[in-house]
Order: structure tokens, then C-alpha cells, then sequence
């Protein structure tokens, strides 16, 4: 699309141009964050045997909408001793990379913010600076039970990030390109040729990082109630809580895209009768996202050091071997397979 | 003045700013933040070069692993600045030789017509990361390798450092902790309920 300021002078109206884009983006994502909410509260209460939300507005629907006017109007409260600016800058450098990271999603075809042939490698330097919202909060908070929390979580995070960066080596020695549009149309011609096929020890393996990346249970010592009260936002209140909050769910979304992309074949239709469309990408994002939920009902909360344990003993080395595999894979008869 | 010059100035003075802060800040945390910051207006430059690979890497590498190891750190130790400014101005004369030769070095160095080649500005043919990957490759597959032997050497004296033997080891095998049966942990001791019943009555009475 062209710009639609065409009188202004250049640099406003890129930036007005550009600002727009991103704010058709960011609602949307807004907007779904909300929903995943109500959706996550209504699905684990159908499996626990409950109901779950449902009495603001027709089964529930308005809940999110009611949850986030009184979070706007609680105070938010600073503790004693806190360090006042970083303690307000921690949300903020929670949520910006996790909304940062879409201005490369391509959702079709065409549509996508900024088309950039390092798309992949832009993500994972997204996702890893998420953690510095983590170690700052639990820092500026000056309390014992969010300083442990934050400590917990940047170690979590910074071990599965390698797990989850050897994955992704694999899927671009599949697409041999970085940019995330290609990796899709390498995959184009039915769900046999979806990377999940060759990739699949590390499809798994880059769906349970992505759960922990994200600090989802089962994988949420970061803000283990039952040790450390709620970890690193223990001392948040009010908007600045409902910020992180926000930050943990847009990435839970990310994360399931990056998936769906990058494994499931994006807006690509599985089967070649069906046309292509940003329907079929809608659809993988909220099977990967109902498995969070699921994980969350099910399981139960990990023990610290088998997360240590899980992440450097046992994820690590198969990623690599079988980043081995697939380029040994590659120079067979067999590489067909795994283009 | 055009778009991205208007990105140049902005990105360039964020990072002079940042750069100072760093060595003004009086707080560790806060200089390590600008350190941060500074980091990522470099990538920001770089990206205006179209050098993509190159500032996103910087991005990953130091932002998003090398700082938040430092931070960590930072964070548990507790430092006292009074403390450390102590001997300022009894080291201020070997501070400022040894600035003074690493200014002129730099200088030096960047007077080199080498860097003053405008072929900086000049976009690749294809893309950033290809055009890296066939270099280091090809070209430079030898010192490339060598640095990849010399990072292998510092992971395994890094570890060979911490590592203190069996004896301090309190870690814990989780194949033994899985295969734990009920006859491991409990035993059953045949209380004699009746008797205890009967001694307490006779305490009373």
C-alpha cells in the first residue's frame, strides 16, 4: 500500500504512515490478548468442572472488558525505597519487545509491516530482551520475593533462548533463507511439506521453550505462589501489573505464531483444494495457544533444577544432533525430505 | 533533510547520550541500562548501513545475553560508590597515561585511509547475511575456525574453573529420585494404640 500523505513532507509522513500500520497491528493484538484471557479462564474452568466467567455480558463475553476498566482505575502503588523510574520502566520494557517482534510477521502473502530478510534472527533478539522487564522489576521493586522471582526467570529464560535459537537454525537450513515470508512459501504444497514433518523432535522442543520463555506453567517458578508469593510483579498493582500481564500473553500469541509459521506451513492451506488465507494462520495460532491452556490444567509445577536440567541436558544436545542429522540429511539421496 | 538522515541524527545522539551516562551514572544498575541503550542506537546505525545481520547480532549477542549476565551480577553484589571513588585522584596520573595512549591509538588507527572508503555507504547486492555467511566461509574459513576453537577452549576452562569435584557435589540424580519405592521412604511401626490408650487413663486418675 501506498503512503496516504502524500503532501506532507517526507519525514512526517513516513512517520505518521508508519505509525498507523503499526497501530492496525498492535489493536487487533490488543484485542486478542483480552479474549485469551476470557478463553483461557473459561477452558481450564470446563476442565476443572466449573463454569468460568460468565455473568458480564452474554456467557461472559465482557469479562475482559471489565477486568481491564478496574485495573485502569486501581492506584498503582510504589514501595518504599523503590527505585521510581525503573520501577515504571520495567512494564514498559516487558511489553515493547513482545509487541516489537510483529512488525515482521507476515499474516499473508502481503501482509506484513516490514519485510526484512534477517525476519527470523529480529524475533529471537525480540524475545530475548523481553527478560530485561523481568530482572528490572524484580530489581527496582526493593523486595526479597520479586528480586528471587526476577533471578529465577532471567536464568530460565536466557538457558531455553539456546534451545529455542538451535531450533530455529534448523528450520532455516530447511528454508535457507531468514526472511519469515519465505520460510512459509518454502513450505507451500499441502501439509506434507510442512517443516513439522523433518523438524519434528525440534518442533517439540521449540513449543516447550516457548513455554517456558513465556513463564507459563508448566514451567512459572518465576512466580511460584506457593514459594515466592508472585515473583517478580509481586509489588505491582493496578495498571503496571495489568501491563505485564498483557506482555506474558501478547508473547504466549508470538510465540504460537512463530510456530505456526514456522513449522505448520503459516496461511498456507493444508490440503490443495482449500485456498490459501490468513484464516488457515488464525486457526494453527489457537490450536498452539489452546495447549497452553491445556499444559496449565494439567500439569504440575516443575521443580527448579529439573528446568535446569531439562533445558541444558536434555533439550540442548538433541537440537544439536539434530541440526547434525538434518545437514547430513541434506547431502543423501534423501534431501528432498528436508527442503 | 531526508528520512533517513532525520534517523541518523537521532540514533547518533541517543547513543553519544547514553555513552556518557554510562561513565556519569552514579548508579551501577542504571549505567549498565545505558550500556544497553547505547548498544541498541549502535544497531540502529547499522541497520541504517543495511549491515541487517550485523545489528541484529549485536542485539542478540550483547543485549540480549552478554548485558543480562552483567546485570545479573551487578544486581546481587552490593556496591558502594563512596567506597569506590576513594582513591580517585591517587590513580589519576597512570588513568590518564594509559587514556592518553589508547586516544592516540585510536586516532592512529582511524586516520587510515581505510576507513575514510565511502564504499561504507554502499548497499550489497544481495542480502547482508548471505553475503557474511559466503565470506566467513570461504575467505576467512581459517581464522573463523580459530576463533570458534578459541570460544570452545574458554567454555571448557570457564567450567573447568567452577568445577570443584565430587566432594562439594550436592546435586541430585533424578533417575534414582524417580525410581524411589514406598518401602524407601516409609516404614511402619506398630504403634500398640490400646496400651497408649490405657497408660494415659492411669496418668489421669
Amino acid at each position: 500500500m501506498d503512503n496516504i500523505f502524500p503532501q506532507l513532507p517526507e519525514i512526517i509522513s513516513t512517520t505518521l504512515w508508519t505509525i498507523l500500520k503499526i497501530v492496525a497491528i498492535v489493536i487487533p493484538l490488543m484485542i486478542s490478548v483480552a479474549y485469551l484471557t476470557y478463553f483461557e479462564r473459561r477452558v481450564i474452568g470446563f476442565m476443572q468442572g466449573r463454569l468460568g466467567p460468565n455473568r458480564v455480558g452474554y456467557f461472559g463475553l465482557l469479562q475482559p472488558i471489565a477486568d481491564a476498566l478496574k485495573l485502569m482505575f486501581k492506584e498503582i502503588i510504589h514501595p518504599t525505597k523503590s527505585n521510581n523510574v525503573l520501577f515504571l520502566l520495567a512494564p514498559i520494557l516487558t511489553i515493547a519487545p513482545a509487541f516489537a517482534a510483529w512488525a515482521v510477521i507476515p499474516f499473508d502473502a502481503e501482509l506484513v509491516l516490514s519485510d526484512i530478510n534477517a525476519g527470523l534472527l529480529y524475533v529471537l533478539a525480540m524475545t530475548s530482551i523481553a527478560v530485561y522487564g523481568v530482572i528490572i522489576a524484580g530489581w527496582a521493586s526493593n523486595s526479597k520475593y520479586a528480586f528471587l522471582g526476577s533471578l529465577r526467570s532471567a536464568a530460565q529464560i536466557v538457558s531455553y533462548e539456546i534451545a529455542m535459537g538451535f531450533t530455529l537454525v534448523g528450520v532455516l537450513m530447511c528454508a535457507n533463507s531468514l526472511n519469515l515470508g519465505e520460510i512459509v512459501i518454502g513450505q507451500s504444497g499441502g501439509i506434507s511439506q510442512w517443516y513439522i514433518w523433518p523438524l519434528f523432535p525440534l518442533f517439540i522442543i521449540y513449543f516447550i521453550s516457548a513455554v517456558a520463555e513465556t513463564n507459563r506453567a508448566p514451567f512459572d517458578v518465576a512466580e511460584g505462589e506457593s514459594e515466592i508469593v508472585a515473583g517478580f510483579h509481586v509489588e505491582y498493582s493496578g495498571m503496571a501489573f495489568a501491563v505485564f500481564f498483557l506482555a506474558e500473553y501478547a508473547n504466549m500469541i508470538l510465540v504460537s505464531m512463530l510456530a505456526a509459521l514456522m513449522f505448520l506451513g503459516g496461511w498456507l492451506s493444508p490440503f490443495d483444494f482449500f485456498p490459501d488465507s490468513i484464516v488457515w494462520l488464525l486457526l494453527k495460532v489457537a490450536f498452539l495457544l489452546f495447549f497452553f491452556l491445556w499444559f496449565r490444567a494439567t500439569f504440575p509445577r516443575y521443580r527448579y533444577d529439573q528446568i535446569m536440567r531439562l533445558g541444558w541436558k536434555i533439550f540442548i544436545p538433541i537440537t544439536i544432533f539434530w541440526i547434525i542429522f538434518v545437514g547430513f540429511m541434506m547431502q543423501t539421496p534423501y534431501r528432498e525430505m528436508f527442503h | 533533510m531526508d528520512y533517513s538522515s532525520a534517523v541518523f541524527y537521532f540514533f547518533s545522539f541517543i547513543l553519544l547520550f547514553s555513552a556518557i551516562k554510562v561513565i556519569t551514572s552514579r548508579n551501577p544498575i542504571l549505567s549498565a541500562l545505558f550500556l544497553v541503550l547505547s548498544f541498541f542506537s549502535a544497531a540502529g546505525l547499522w541497520l541504517l548501513l543495511q549491515a541487517e545481520f550485523l545489528a541484529i547480532a549485536l542485539v542478540l549477542v550483547y543485549v540480549g545475553a552478554v548485558m543480562v549476565l552483567f546485570l545479573f551480577v551487578i544486581m546481587m553484589i552490593d556496591i558502594n560508590v563512596e567506597v569506590m571513588k576513594k582513591g580517585f585522584w591517587n590513580y589519576f596520573p597512570a588513568i590518564g597515561f594509559v587514556s592518553i595512549i589508547m586516544l592516540t591509538e585510536i586516532i592512529l588507527v582511524l586516520n587510515k585511509p581505510f576507513f575514510k572508503t565511502p564504499a561504507l555507504f554502499k548497499a550489497p547486492i544481495k542480502s547482508n547475511t548471505d553475503a557474511i555467511g559466503e565470506v566467513l566461509y570461504s575467505e576467512y574459513i581459517l581464522p573463523f575456525e580459530i576463533a570458534a576453537i578459541i570460544l570452545l577452549v574458554a567454555i571448557i576452562a570457564a567450567i573447568a574453573l567452577t568445577l570443584r569435584g565430587k566432594k562439594m557435589h550436592k546435586g541430585i540424580d533424578p533417575a534414582i529420585q524417580i525410581s524411589v519405592k514406598k518401602s524407601d521412604r516409609l516404614k511402619m511401626v506398630e504403634m500398640g494404640i490400646n496400651k497408649f490408650k490405657t497408660k494415659k487413663r492411669v496418668k489421669r486418675n
